[in-house]
């Protein structure tokens, strides 16, 4: 189903999936969901365990490719394009199953998610060695600033394989952040993470939200969604149940059954 | 006299062991990429600087008497090309049909080496290739020692850049390529152009080695490059530590040590007619080596403590 709703009158859509269909084997992990985005909104995306909201992130991210429908991202058709394409056109992706490079330092975790980087060219670093450094100065800076906002930089040259589970979802938002995408997808970001430290987060998601950033956001806390996002979809077993502002939705009997009935 | 004259030979060979065993590293310890076949490109580089760099023959097509340094830096380009064109044939999906290709193109090579006649001097290799200070070659300390000069300056230039390059961002990139690729794709690096990059700089790597190699010895034949040679730079490599570049050229020391050790032990202890057989041996005690350091020092000489396993991935939490 479709309901009403689309982006906020006024707002450019940054993102659009269209029928987006992934199937595993037998099992329809996305069944035909559509949605738009707007150009600065916070959109929440919840639903019961295993509705397929983390595969829907996989397929915007490009990580997996769609069986069928297209995601589209600022009106261009990126279905069929690598994800480590996705970046250059503005969209970063957090996991929720963090995925930190282990042996790696934090500060290095962060420092491979800035872009551009001349240094990270083969032959640059022989051709224009002072251009590398220099750049190289100025995104530690920044990945530090990072660390330190999200009280990991007392471990930043620490091997990342140390940090605790909700640790890790902090460095997984230090590197996205790094990147400084157009449009940010949260995987269950506020999971594991303690309370006074979820309150950091949402201050932190609103004011580069306020800066004009999208974002998508994947939560079971209904708490935090009902707080950041200005409008939701839910689904269930892999289909688009409704979609609306957080009070709507959550008034929704369809909603409520899906959650009890664990459908 | 005679000793320092040999100490230079040796050194000079080992530094040579050295160059391909950093090709290697940078290959395998840095990025991951299993080259099973890498006597392959040392003869590319060989035969591309001594076909370019030899005085004309009228048995074979080349003989271009180009200069050395000339023959060297084709040998570069030529390895690294087939190197380039390898990966990015088989890097699209797994790098594990990338092990599979090495080892087929080393069985080409060696197969056109040995019948490409009218280019390669077939089973009878090329010779008269130029040597750097062929004028000194009357005196055998002060030859030797030239050599050792320019291989200890190749090698240091190389050690000097592949160290610059692993402490890069570049670096950086391949090595969380190597740890998470997905999410490394999140962050916009694309595996397979790097991996592409790495394995085709190794290979350019290991073609110079062949061409300093063929231009020291100053002749060379197909049964150079045989899967011996592959595996004495694996366990070169293996010994002093993969992932660390003085770790390459300790152990590619420490292995050609033992390897000329032991061929010398084989020649004084065993009956001539014997010898043949016998140099089998050399094999088994290197074999030994890499049995003894893998149980004494799984991660080499050089290579660092074990990883300790991360831990767990912590499951989701739920609220
Ligand atoms: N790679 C895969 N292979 C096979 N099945 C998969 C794969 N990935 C996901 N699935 C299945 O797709 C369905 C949706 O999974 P998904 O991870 O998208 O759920 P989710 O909504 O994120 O759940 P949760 O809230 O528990 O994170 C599940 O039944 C899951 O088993
Ligand atoms: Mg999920």
């Amino acid at each position: 189903m479709r309901s009403s709703s689309g982006p906020p009158e006024g707002r450019p859509t940054v993102l659009s999936v269209r029928q987006a269909v992934k199937r595993y084997g037998g099992l329809t992990a996305v069944d035909g969901v559509s949605f738009d985005v707007g150009k600065g909104e916070i959109f929440g995306l919840i639903g019961p365990n295993g509705a397929g909201k983390t595969t829907m992130f996989d397929l915007v991210a490009g990580s997996v490719a769609p069986s069928a429908g297209q995601i589209l991202l600022n009106g261009v058709d990126v279905s069929g394009e690598a994800a480590h394409r996705r970046i250059a056109r503005g969209l970063g992706r957090t996991f929720q199953i963090p995925k930190p490079f282990p042996e790696l330092s934090l500060l290095e975790n962060v420092l491979l998610a800035r872009q551009d980087q001349t240094g990270e060219r083969l032959f640059m670093n022989f051709l224009a060695p002072g251009r590398v450094r220099a750049e190289e100065a100025a995104a530690r800076d920044k990945a530090m600033d990072l660390l330190d906002f999200l009280l990991l930089k007392r471990l930043a040259h620490e091997p990342a394989r140390v940090l605790s589970g909700g640790q890790r979802k902090l460095l997984e938002l230090a590197r996205v952040m790094m990147a400084d995408p157009a449009v940010i997808l949260l995987d269950e970001p506020a999971a594991g993470v303690n309370a006074t430290l979820l309150e950091v987060i949402i201050d932190r998601i609103r004011a580069i939200n306020e800066r004009g950033v999208t974002f998508l956001l994947i939560e079971h806390n209904i708490d935090m969604v009902s707080r950041l996002c200005n409008r939701v979809l839910v689904m269930a077993s892999g289909q688009p149940l409704c979609e609306g502002t957080p009070e709507e939705v959550s008034r929704d009997p369809r909603v409520i059954e899906a959650y009890l009935g664990g459908a | 006299m005679e000793f320092l004259a040999y100490g230079a030979f040796f050194l000079t060979t080992a530094l040579i062991f050295s160059l391909i065993t950093l090709g290697l590293n940078l290959q395998w310890g840095l990025t991951g990429l299993f080259n099973v076949g890498l006597a392959g490109f040392v003869a590319i580089g060989a035969y591309t600087s001594a076909i370019l760099t030899t005085p004309d023959d009228a048995a074979r097509i080349g003989g271009f008497d180009l200069p050395i340094l000339l023959g060297w830096l084709a040998a570069m380009i030529v390895a690294g090309a087939v190197a380039a064109v390898i990966g990015a044939a088989t890097l699209r999906l797994r790098s594990d049909y990338l092990a599979i290709t090495t080892f087929g193109v080393a069985v080409v090579v060696q197969l056109v080496a040995l019948n490409a006649q009218g280019l390669t001097g077939g089973p009878f290799g090329v010779g008269f290739i130029p040597r750097p200070f062929g004028s000194l070659a009357e005196n055998p300390i002060v030859f030797n020692f030239a050599n050792l000069a320019i291989v200890a300056v190749v090698t240091l230039v190389f050690f000097l850049a592949l160290e610059h390059l692993a402490r890069s961002p570049w670096g950086r990139v391949l090595k969380a390529l190597r740890e998470d690729e997905k999410a490394a794709a999140s962050l916009g690096k694309s595996a397979r152009a790097y991996r592409i990059q790495a394995f085709a700089l190794g290979g350019a790597i290991m073609g110079l080695a062949g061409a300093v190699q063929a231009h020291f010895i100053g002749f060379i034949a197909p049964e150079n490059y045989l899967p011996t040679l592959t595996f004495q730079v694996w366990t070169m490599l293996i010994v002093g530590g993969s992932g660390s570049n003085r770790g390459a050229v300790l152990g590619s020391v420490l292995v050609w040590a033992i390897w000329v050790g032991s061929g010398a032990a084989v020649s004084a202890l065993v009956p001539t007619d014997q010898q043949a057989r016998a140099a089998a041996l050399q094999i088994v005690s290197i074999g030994v080596m890499l049995c003894v350091i893998l149980l004494v020092r799984p991660m080499g000489i050089l290579g660092g403590t074990p990883k300790r396993k991360a831990p767990a991935e912590p499951a989701a939490g739920r609220p």
